[in-house]
């Protein structure tokens, strides 16, 4: 099956994206295609390289780069809820006039219709949030 | 492209959060992708279409106005829960009129919200591919 991935919460606070990464990683496994992982509201946060969590904690952020580059999943942070939440890849951070940029290997940003086009794709979009 | 039925849930207050307005944000650029689109609203979701909102005092941005873009954008399916106008002491006069133009009748203009019962709306939701609940 074709499951498209919505995540609508940061890291950490909500368990959301720890839902939606094991939800991901067990699909991928089981031999299901994802079509995208669609990240939007305070979800953009789970794409940041600067996330520095304890040392006895899982790694929210870094897990998502780890799987997406081991199975080429299209990462994608929504431009508009990343601009405002100071989510920037170098060209956002260089158009913005911002001195320095923060998105995660593997990463990318991109506009909303990336999530209607996922809707359409998947054969399951699967929303993890409130 | 295919087309599929897309609903939006709206279950937030327009205000508090802003998954009001970034739902919204969404129902726009999706409206450019011609697809079916609907929009319902339920639970405290019924108070972003109450009309003359005015947050001025709070100083966040007054979206409310955009839903009346909607008609423009072929988006005419607008439901709202009965129950939870009822349960808030609102009824469909306290909300604003959103309208759209139908050009199989000689443009004219119709209600594009409906109030329906708990019961209607779970049908409507059967019937989607892809729902966004915001």
């Amino acid at each position: 099956m074709k499951f498209s991935i919505l995540i609508n919460e940061g890291p950490y606070t909500h368990q959301a994206s720890d839902s939606a990464y094991h939800f991901t990683e067990a699909a991928l496994r089981a031999g299901h295609e994802i079509v995208r992982v669609f990240f939007y509201h305070d979800g953009v946060y789970n794409g940041t390289r600067l996330s520095v969590p304890p040392q006895d904690d899982r790694n929210v952020c870094e897990r998502w780069s780890a799987l997406g580059q081991e199975h080429s999943l299209e990462l994608i942070l929504c431009v508009a809820a990343a601009q405002r939440r100071g989510l920037l890849d170098e060209g956002e951070a260089r158009r913005a006039g911002k001195d320095s940029n923060n998105i995660a290997p593997g990463f990318e940003i991109s506009g909303l219709g990336q999530l209607i086009d996922a809707g359409i794709q998947a054969d399951r979009l699967v929303l993890f949030g409130d | 492209m295919a087309t599929k039925k897309f609903l939006y849930v709206n279950r937030k207050p327009p205000h508090g959060t802003i998954y009001a307005l970034e739902s919204l944000e969404v129902v726009l650029i999706g409206a450019a992708f011609e697809q079916d689109v609907t929009l319902a609203f339920i639970d405290d979701g019924v108070y972003q279409l109450l009309k003359n909102q005015d947050s001025s005092a709070i100083g966040t941005k007054n979206f409310a106005p955009t839903f009346r873009a909607l008609g423009d954008y072929d988006v005419n399916k607008i439901y709202v829960e009965r129950e939870s106008l009822e349960m808030r002491g609102l009824g469909k006069e306290d909300l604003m009129p959103l309208t759209w133009e139908d050009e199989d009748d000689d443009w004219a203009e119709k209600d594009s919200i409906h109030i329906v019962s708990s019961t209607e709306l779970a049908e409507i939701i059967e019937q989607q591919d892809v729902l966004l609940n915001f």
